[in-house]
């Protein structure tokens, strides 16, 4: 493109359009962003992502090591690519008596893209059996990550874990935007007595010792609830606390913006107040209030996987991250099975990478606020 | 003004670039100068002339990713001693640091943002002196003192021990002065040191500079845009344009004789709204006043909570009252402070009056008292009155487009819409003299002077009778100050239209209006035709005002006359 026309396109190029030519210098952010897709993505086809039903238990393989993916296979004609995993033997130590996995070198399981598995229905009602990934013998087992107390593969249960986790995530944020949209504004656009008082109730809420109340507001909660009744619940309780930031940051920009002339000439055009807020102020906020929610969405996580790991938030047979790490709190089974911590590397990264895109997307939304 | 032949500091094809992406923005491009001890070098030119970047590659201090890629910077600050170039120097090293602000200070435009809230200004002055390991804390400390009694702090050993924002403007200016002088520098540099001051404020800060370089046979290079500055204390002159040197010349020199096109342009701005220009406009003959305001008073309340004392109400406008004729320019000036924003904020009543009438009588002859109207009876009033404001990177909404922007009155007013809208947007686009095409463009596709003539598109859309202009031309360079005057003067006859003029500038209030209001302390001092006011003014403090004008004529240095040795 010729400077000319480069200059051309700028011109006439709309806000979010410059937010996002800025966006897409910020490397990290990038990384950030493509992660966070394939995340939400593995969530939102746990079904056909995972290789096995995250419930299916064995006893026979309880705490079943990982098993490392061998790419290249030895034949009788040479290398070729034909991915499969060694077998392990369950054998027992003759004077100790204690079990132990041995790899067994003579059985290979070998493993195939889009193999047909166990079936299942997709979102609860689209019946298939086609898996991502899967050994090529349906009777076979694969454990990448691991098994768990139950012989349950670990990494179905990261992968369903995300669905409970990312959406909480999501959820609690719109909870919490709604929240801190109207609080928010409300304080920033009236200012004065209102502002006051809403500037007080958020300074107490953030006064809380919050994990205490969270316990305290769970333990209300009765065991017999069905899962779904839980989930809404725990995330309402997260939200209730987490609205308080985003409120900040959105009465902070109202009232920025409220002094700001191009708002005064909108009144003096004539504009009603509804108008002013929504065609002048708010077009203006959007971009830092995507990026305010993208820094929440971590937290929510964060304290989703908490309350569950205290065993307060979800209750099994849910699974959650959170619920996941509570199967790793006694030093026993971690030196058994340090591969039962695996869904705090998935919290980490998934945090890490809404961190990098929050960041991307305020530098972008605001390239002076340094 | 006899100067010493001997350059202490010479800059020889300095170029200082800015890689930006794949293009190299040559902020500086081979500028060459001399300084001498006792000289004055003033480097004038608009926003963007590189004269600040060229000031701070001297210090080394040029922003990321600023960098000097050639040319010297020659300092010698002994005649016989050695030469450092300054170009060389590494600008993180020990060397560079012994040089900055010992032997050449550097004072800035805002003084606040200079100078560390949280220290007392004593210590500030201090610090200096102790960090480059010249005294030691108690001796340092009175030498502050001294210094903030040379730079005519009164009770200097009090005001040593206070914290800048106790500080008024022009003092904080005069203690980073002080702390400039500190180290006893032989060359000082000043980057725009008057332009965030009043105007009475400059002349003292002028006239200070002035004297401590007599006193100490500093060195001075003074960054300014303003022409008058420039002819009241330059011995010589520097003109840039777009980085380059278009001219330098003796002062007297430059303004008897300019040569290149752009000096002369620069020249031309400056006089037509100096103070020497031809008489000011006439009055236009009085018919019944569209718009009477009857002791108008803005006071803000008393601010009293729950852990706050209560502060005494503070009047911003006290008692001002003025008729308005129809195709009338009425200019208010007056320095910061002095209630000018507020009246116009009153008038138009985004701010709500305390006390006082304001009367307008509307197109269709009927009287409306804005002071009491609420929001729906202001309605058909904003349709006449419309308003221009100061900073044009403000006033347009940056997520709009320009044809947005212009057509918004119109369309929620209900008056057009569609085609009719998108044509009428043109129509004004043309009328401000900006082309047609450009309706598509957000307003980050303009410079400052564009983006005025699109907002007083938006304000002519409605067919206005009175324009409210606050500071409109403040933030513009001389030369495009003059453009958007004319713009508005050559619309006046054509849309009937009458304006209230509002700026601390009184060249450009006695360029644009009739008559003049000067405004001191929230009130009226004097008001009258504009020539007169500025000819044969009567009060004192409109006196003061325009005695501290500085002049852009160097034959003409009044502004320094009682600093002349």
């Amino acid at each position: 493109m010729s400077m000319a026309a480069t200059r051309d396109t700028l011109a006439t190029a709309s806000q979010a359009r410059l937010t996002w030519l800025r966006f897409r210098r910020h490397r990290l952010a990038m990384v950030g962003l493509t992660v966070t897709i394939l995340l939400y993505a593995i969530a939102l086809f746990a079904e056909f992502v995972a290789p096995f039903n995250p419930d299916d238990s064995n006893a026979r393989l309880v705490f079943h090591p990982p098993q490392t993916i061998h790419f290249l296979d030895r034949t009788p004609d040479g290398l070729r690519f034909h991915p499969y995993v060694n077998a392990f033997l369950l054998k027992r130590d003759p004077v100790t008596l204690a079990a132990a996995y041995v790899p067994d070198a003579n059985r290979k399981v070998y493993l195939r893209f889009f193999a047909s598995g166990e079936p299942y229905l997709m979102w609860g009602f689209i019946p298939g059996r086609i898996h991502l990934v899967g050994p090529e013998h349906k009777e076979d087992t694969v454990f990448l990550l691991g098994a768990d107390r139950q012989g349950r593969d670990v990494l179905s249960r990261i992968i369903f874990g995300s669905r409970a986790s990312l959406s909480i995530g999501l959820l609690g944020v719109s909870i919490s935007l709604l929240l801190g949209i109207t609080f928010g504004g409300l304080s920033g656009y009236y200012g004065g007595r209102t502002d006051w008082a809403v500037q007080r109730v958020i300074e107490f809420i953030l006064s809380l010792p919050t994990i205490p109340i969270w316990l305290a507001l769970a333990a209300v909660l009765p065991k017999d609830w069905p899962p779904m009744a839980t989930y809404f619940t725990i995330t309402l309780i997260i939200s209730l606390i987490g609205w308080t930031e985003l409120a900040r940051v959105v009465r902070g920009r109202f009232l920025s913006l409220r002094s700001e002339s191009f708002v005064t000439a909108a009144w003096l055009d004539g504009c009603s107040q509804p108008r002013i807020i929504f065609r002048h102020m708010l077009p203006s906020l959007t971009s830092h209030i995507i990026a305010a929610v993208t820094l929440a969405i971590p937290q929510m996580i964060l304290a989703e996987t908490a309350l569950s790991f205290l065993g307060l938030g979800l209750q099994p047979p849910a699974i959650s991250w959170g619920a996941l790490l509570k199967e790793a709190q006694n030093v026993q089974s971690i030196a058994q099975a340090p591969w039962l911590l695996l869904p705090g590397a998935a919290v980490a990264i998934t945090v890490l990478a809404l961190n990098f895109l929050g960041d991307g997307l305020r530098d972008a939304a605001d390239p002076h606020a340094h | 003004m006899p100067t010493s032949p001997r350059p202490i500091l010479q800059v020889k094809s300095l170029k200082t670039w800015f890689p930006i992406g794949r293009h190299m923005l040559k902020a500086v491009d081979d500028v060459s100068f001399m300084l001498s001890s006792g000289q004055t070098l003033c480097i004038v030119g608009e926003s963007g002339s590189g004269k600040s970047i060229t000031a701070r590659s001297i210090l080394q201090i040029v922003g990321h990713p600023g960098r000097i890629v050639g040319g010297e910077i020659l300092y010698t600050p002994d005649p016989a001693g050695p030469t450092v170039d300054i170009a060389r120097l590494h600008p993180k090293r020990r060397q560079i640091r012994d040089i900055r602000g010992r032997e050449i200070a550097m004072i800035f435009q805002e003084p606040m943002t200079s100078l560390s809230p949280i220290h007392r200004i004593g210590w500030q002055i201090a610090e200096a002196l102790v960090a480059h390991g010249l005294m030691n804390r108690r001796d340092a400390m009175a030498r502050a003192v001294d210094l903030l009694r040379q730079v005519e702090i009164p009770d200097p050993v009090n005001a040593a021990q206070r914290y800048p924002f106790e500080f008024s403007g022009g003092m904080r200016q005069r203690a980073m002065i002080a702390m400039a002088l500190a180290c006893n520098p032989k060359v000082l540099i000043a980057d725009e040191p008057t332009t965030a001051l009043d105007v009475t404020t400059q002349a003292e800060i002028l006239r200070l500079i002035k004297k401590l370089q007599v006193d100490h046979g500093l060195a001075v290079l003074f960054i300014t845009h303003d022409m008058g500055v420039v002819a009241q204390i330059a011995d010589d002159v520097l003109v840039m344009f777009q980085g380059r040197v278009v001219e330098h010349a003796p002062v007297r020199e430059l303004f008897a004789r300019p040569v290149d096109p752009y000096t002369i342009r620069l020249m031309d701005a400056a006089r037509k709204l100096g103070m020497a220009a031809p008489p000011a406009r006439p009055l236009v003959t009085p018919g019944e006043p569209m718009l009477r305001v009857r002791d108008l008073a803005l006071t803000y309340p008393a601010q009293a909570s729950l852990f706050r004392k209560a502060k005494p109400p503070t009047p911003a406008v006290r008692g001002v009252s003025f008729d308005l004729y129809e195709g009338e320019n009425l200019g208010i000036v007056g320095e910061s402070g002095s209630g000018k924003t507020t009246l116009g904020s009153c008038l138009i009543r985004v701010l709500r009056p305390t006390a006082g009438q304001v009367s307008y009588r509307l197109r269709d002859g009927q009287e409306a008292e804005l002071a009491t109207l609420d929001r729906a009876g202001l309605k058909p009033v904003h349709r006449e009155m419309r308003m221009i404001f100061q900073d044009p990177f403000a006033s347009l909404n940056p997520r709009m487009t320009v044809e947005q922007c212009i057509g918004e009155p119109l369309r929620v007013n209900g008056l057009l819409s569609g085609a009719p809208l998108s044509r009428r947007v043109r129509e004004l686009l043309g009328m401000v003299g900006l082309p047609a095409d450009v309706a598509t463009r957000y307003p980050h596709a303009f410079s400052g002077g564009q983006r005025q003539r699109i907002v007083i598109a938006r304000a002519l859309a409605l067919d206005p009778r009175l324009i409210i202009a606050d500071e409109a031309t403040s933030a513009l360079d001389v030369t495009l100050r003059g453009q958007i005057l004319d713009l508005l003067l050559d619309l006046q006859p054509r849309l009937g239209l009458s304006f209230i003029f509002i700026s601390h500038d009184l060249g450009v209030i006695r360029y644009f209006c009739n008559r003049i209001a000067v405004m001191h302390r929230g009130e009226i001092v004097e008001i009258g035709q504009a020539d007169d006011i500025c000819a044969r003014p009567r009060m004192p403090y409109t006196k003061q005002l325009l005695a501290a004008v500085p002049e852009a004529d160097p034959e003409h240095r009044f502004l320094l006359a009682e600093a002349a040795p």
